[in-house]
Order: C-alpha cells, then sequence, then structure tokens
C-alpha cells in the first residue's frame, strides 16, 4: 500500500484530537459524536455497497438489533452491558450469515428488495414486542459502565468514539489493501472475471456483508448507550436510506469519502432546522441533486479533479 | 360463521390488493422502460388520494376533481422523468434508488407544507350501505376499486396488443437498442411509462381513500406494497403485478385476521423473501433480468 493513504488516516486523528477544543459548546461535542458513530457506520457499509457492490437496504435493522440488545438485556435480564453489546453483536452476525447466502443470490434491485423486506421486518417486530422494547415509545436504557467507571458525559463518550473512528479508519485502509479487499473489488469489477480466477464469490460476499452488519450492530449498541433511549426510529426504513446516502454522498468505495459523507448527512438535519416544514422537501432536493451532478460522490469527485487518486 | 369470516378476509384483502395491483402495475411500467426500481411510486398513491380530497373540499364535482387528482400526479411523474431520472440515463442501481427515493421526499414534503398533516377520507363514491353475502358485508367502495381496476387491466392489455404506441413501449422493454434501431422513439416511450404509472397509482389512491384514509405519510408502506407485489408478480410481468399485488392483498387481510393483525405489515415482508429466496424470478418471470 501506498504510504500516502494513511496520511489521510494522521488527518483524520489529528482533527479528532483537536477538535474537543475548538469546540463552542456542549452541542457541538454532540453532534460530532453523532457523526462519529454514522462515519463508523459508514465505512462498514461501504466497505459492502462501495467495495463489493452489494447494496444493502436493511443496515438500520441490524443497527436495531445491536441497539435493543443493549437496552432489553440490561434492563429486563440485569446483563452487564458489555455482554449485551457482544450479544447483539453475535445475534446480528447469525442473522446475518443466515440469509447471506439466499440473499446474495440476487442482484442489484432484487438484493435491494430482499435487504429492505430484511430490514422493515426487524423494525415491525421491535415495534410490536412492546413487552420488551416499549413498542412505538422505544424504551430507556442503562448508563454503560467499564470496570467500574460510569460514561456519563459527552466528553468521555468523545474519546470513546474518537478511538473507535480512528481504529476502524485504520482496519479499513488495511482490510481494503489485503487479499480480502482486492476480491472484493474484483467482485465488484465482474464476478464472473473474479470466478475465473478462483475467487469464491458467494463466501466473500457473504463475510463482507455480516462483517459490516456486526459493525452496524456494535454502533448501535453505543448508541443507545449514548442516547440513553432506544426507539423503532432506530430501525426504520428511512435510516437504512439516509446510511446508504452517507455512502454514495461522500464517494462510494472510498474511505475518506464515508467520512465526508457521514459528516455532511449528520449536520444537514441541524442546517436544515431553518427551514422550518420545508426540511423533507430540502433533504430529497438534495439527494436528487447530488446524485445527478456528482453521482460518484464528492471525494472521489474532488481527488479525480484535483487529480489525486485515493 | 366459518365461512363468513373467511369471506370477510378475502372482500377486504381483494379490494386492498386491487390497489396493489395498481401500483404494481405503475413499478412494472417504469422497470421495463427504464430498468429503475421508482421508489417515488408510492407518493403518487398518496397524491391522488391527497388531492381528491383537496379537489372535492374545494367544491369541485366529483368527477372533474377525480380527473385532476389523476392528471396532477402524472405531471409530476412526468417532471420526475425529465429532470431526474434522464439525465442519469445508465447509472448505477443504488444512484438511481437515492434519486427516485430524493423525488419522493420532495413530493411528501411539499404534500405536508400544502395541505398539513391531518388525516382524510373521502365520501364513497356510491353510498355506504353494504352488500350481504353469505353473511359477510361487502362494501359498494370495494365494487368500485375491483370494477375500475379490471376496466384498468383490460385498457391495458388492450394498448400494449393491440395498439401501435402500445407495442413500441413494449419493445423497449425487450431490447431498447433494437427498438431504437428501427425508429421507436424511446425517449417519448420514458416519457409515456412515469406519466401512466404516476397516473395508475393516483388512480389506486383515490379508490383506496373512502377505505383507509389518507394523509402525507401513507405513501412510503403503500409503495413499498405495491413493489412487493411486483417483484411477487415476477417484476416486469404486467399480469404478473396483478395477481401479485392480489396475493399480497389476500394474504395480509388473512394474517391479519387468523394470524396477528399487529404483524399485518410484516406479511408481504416475509413473504418477498421466501419468494426471493426459493424463487427469486418471482411467480411468473421466466425473463431474464440480469443486464451485464
Amino acid at each position: 500500500m501506498k504510504k500516502s493513504v494513511y496520511n489521510g488516516l494522521y488527518v483524520v486523528i489529528a482533527i479528532l484530537l483537536v477538535l474537543p477544543f475548538v469546540m463552542p459548546n456542549s452541542f457541538y461535542l454532540d453532534l460530532a459524536v453523532r457523526m462519529a458513530i454514522n462515519a463508523v457506520i459508514v465505512l462498514g457499509l461501504n466497505l459492502l455497497i462501495g467495495f463489493a457492490g452489494q447494496i444493502s437496504l436493511g443496515h438500520a435493522g441490524f443497527l436495531g438489533i445491536g441497539a435493543y440488545a443493549s437496552a432489553v438485556l440490561p434492563t429486563h435480564f440485569g446483563w452487564h452491558p458489555l455482554l449485551a453489546m457482544g450479544a447483539g453483536a453475535v445475534a446480528t452476525g447469525v442473522l446475518a450469515a443466515l440469509v447471506a447466502r439466499p440473499i446474495f443470490k440476487l442482484k442489484g434491485n432484487y438484493l435491494a428488495m430482499a435487504t429492505l423486506g430484511l430490514g422493515i421486518i426487524i423494525n415491525i417486530a421491535l415495534r410490536n414486542e412492546a413487552q420488551w422494547t416499549g413498542g412505538p415509545d422505544g424504551m430507556p436504557v442503562p448508563a454503560m459502565g467499564l470496570f467500574g467507571f460510569e460514561l456519563s458525559n459527552d466528553k468521555q463518550w468523545y474519546w470513546v468514539v474518537a478511538i473507535l473512528l480512528s481504529v476502524s479508519v485504520w482496519a479499513s485502509l488495511n482490510l481494503i489493501d489485503s487479499p480480502f479487499g482486492r476480491a472484493l473489488r474484483a467482485l465488484h469489477g465482474s464476478e464472473v472475471a473474479s470466478q475465473v480466477v478462483g475467487v469464491d464469490v458467494v463466501r466473500y460476499k457473504v463475510a463482507i456483508f455480516v462483517l459490516s452488519a456486526v459493525f452496524a450492530s456494535l454502533m448501535g449498541s453505543v448508541t443507545a448507550h449514548y442516547v440513553g433511549f432506544v426507539s423503532p426510529n432506530f430501525a426504520d426504513f428511512f435510516h437504512s436510506i439516509e446510511l446508504v446516502t452517507m455512502v454514495v454522498i461522500g464517494g462510494m468505495a472510498s474511505v475518506y469519502g464515508s467520512l465526508v459523507g457521514a459528516v455532511l448527512l449528520t449536520a444537514l438535519p441541524q442546517a436544515l432546522a431553518t427551514f422550518e416544514g420545508w426540511e423533507t422537501v430540502v433533504f430529497g432536493a438534495i439527494l436528487m441533486l447530488s446524485m445527478i451532478f456528482l453521482p460518484k460522490g464528492l471525494v472521489p469527485t474532488l481527488a479525480a479533479k484535483f487529480g489525486k487518486g485515493e | 360463521m366459518m365461512l363468513a369470516q373467511f369471506l370477510q378476509f378475502l372482500f377486504s384483502g381483494i379490494t386492498v390488493g386491487a390497489t396493489y395491483a395498481l401500483a404494481a402495475l405503475g413499478f412494472t411500467l417504469i422497470y421495463n422502460a427504464s430498468n429503475v426500481i421508482n421508489f417515488a411510486q408510492g407518493e403518487f398513491i398518496m397524491l391522488g388520494g391527497m388531492l381528491a380530497v383537496f379537489f372535492t373540499q374545494a367544491g369541485l364535482p366529483l368527477p372533474v376533481a377525480l380527473v385532476l387528482a389523476i392528471l396532477i400526479p402524472a405531471i409530476v411523474g412526468v417532471i420526475i422523468e425529465k429532470l431526474a431520472i434522464e439525465p442519469v440515463k445508465g447509472a448505477e442501481t443504488v444512484t438511481l434508488i437515492i434519486i427516485t427515493i430524493g423525488a419522493s421526499l420532495v413530493i411528501r414534503g411539499l404534500t405536508a407544507v400544502i395541505f398539513g398533516k391531518n388525516t382524510h377520507s373521502l365520501p364513497a363514491f356510491s353510498g355506504e350501505t353494504p352488500i350481504n353475502i353469505l353473511g359477510a358485508t361487502l362494501m359498494p367502495q370495494s365494487l368500485w376499486v375491483l370494477g375500475i381496476t379490471a376496466l384498468v387491466v383490460v385498457a391495458l392489455w388492450y394498448y400494449f396488443n393491440r395498439t401501435l404506441q402500445g407495442k413500441a413501449m413494449l419493445a423497449t422493454s425487450y431490447n431498447r437498442l433494437a427498438a431504437e434501431l428501427v425508429g421507436i422513439n424511446t425517449g417519448w416511450v420514458l416519457f409515456m411509462s412515469f406519466a401512466m404509472s404516476a397516473a395508475l397509482g393516483a388512480l389506486g389512491g383515490i379508490l383506496l381513500t373512502p377505505i383507509t384514509m389518507t394523509s402525507y405519510d401513507v405513501g412510503i408502506m403503500l409503495g413499498l406494497k405495491g413493489f412487493v407485489s411486483a417483484v411477487l408478480g415476477g417484476l416486469g410481468n404486467g399480469l404478473g403485478a396483478v395477481v401479485g399485488g392480489l396475493l399480497v392483498g389476500i394474504l395480509e387481510a388473512m394474517g391479519a385476521g387468523y394470524i396477528s393483525s399487529a404483524y399485518k405489515d410484516a406479511i408481504p415482508f416475509v413473504l418477498i423473501l421466501f419468494i426471493l429466496f426459493f424463487m427469486p424470478r418471482g411467480l411468473f418471470g421466466g425473463k431474464s433480468t440480469d443486464r451485464v
């Protein structure tokens, strides 16, 4: 791997280190935490969509499983939050692995439909099992404690999430450059060709689907503890779309694009709040315009313009 | 008593299913012409119902209101095609999905701004006196839904099989390049497919509103169920879309009645997972859908 690729990682770490000291108030700190959480999810989703070329419109469902594992298991069964988080990740991984094989026989629009259906079923289940999940109203999530130390304020959360993000960026960069990553990119380019050179296409698709689903589940748990509350909206169709949009607007198959996409689309609703009532219209228009004029996404487009490949 | 209950579920299933069928036909038209899954299809359904409510409340006679409520969504469909779909011809599936979702958000947002977020209903076209059949009741509005859907299906069949324009559209769906080579204006076909698809959706929305009510946000679920119906019938197959729609409606009603009403909305999606897993081409889809 070209060493220059890691320069981006150093920049990300530098920004993360400086950010809390230039933050004017806690509103921005909260925004930064949510941006970073989304960035980690989008990194995982971009491995699936951007690098392997397999769409998922149901990722919020996996997020929901993680979030609700962290809410339900400690509340109703007295599990330790970390154990609950792990259980959520395992459950998500098993579910993703079970559905992955039949799902990845499908392509394009059919794959989109199947993943969308899966996400919606998870969401409906969360809404309806009110005795466990609080139904449409959601439920509170117990605080996350680590070795007797309780994560309570935004600043502590910021550092936890900043470390998670840095590690994720580093891991993604390495993964893409590994034989595994090369196989993924090969099957995006041409499935037939990659099969011919001996890539076990289905195995790689299943692996990356499970990986990105587990990523989402873990970050779902983190979000649940950070916000202190979960509701079925965590897992709804629109949230899945938001995540996919972050991938595409930032840039498919671009690690730094994922970060840019997550930052922009997390900030957007805040910026749109001034449009009172028109938020949905403006948000929809931005989605359409950016896809029409920047179909490759911001980072790859800009990189191409200034003559530097990633 | 058992029979009456079964019939009751069947009636409500077929009624709702007929509107899913109209939505599924809309998906099919656009998919055939452009290989695009139009995620804004549900908003056309919503728009049809909302506009019908708005125009009748404004005092327009019912027939005029209904025509306008079909015409305006058709124009909206054409605008989307011209401004957002045509410029990105040949883009990746993800890009097209996000564009149509963006369009659906714009339509939904505008509807909420203009008509508010309240739930509305439309009076039934010919009264509310139920008809009794073997102990089950059938609302006159259901007959309207079924009758008009049947008419539309026949009209579409005639259009595609007996008119030159329809045949041109069909030819484009089979092979765009070949159609262009024999002189078919495929741009026009794209234009027509969006107009017709939106009109079909709007019609379904209008017919359904007296039965289930409407509001600015009903489009997502209706659209997704229309989509499920289209995939169930074999995406791109007109007959399949109709059968798929009726089947989804009936299974949903039966599931709600006999299994769990709370999971009513999940039934179409469980169904679609099974269908995709075990017969990825849908019930009637013989045609290959890979475009490498």
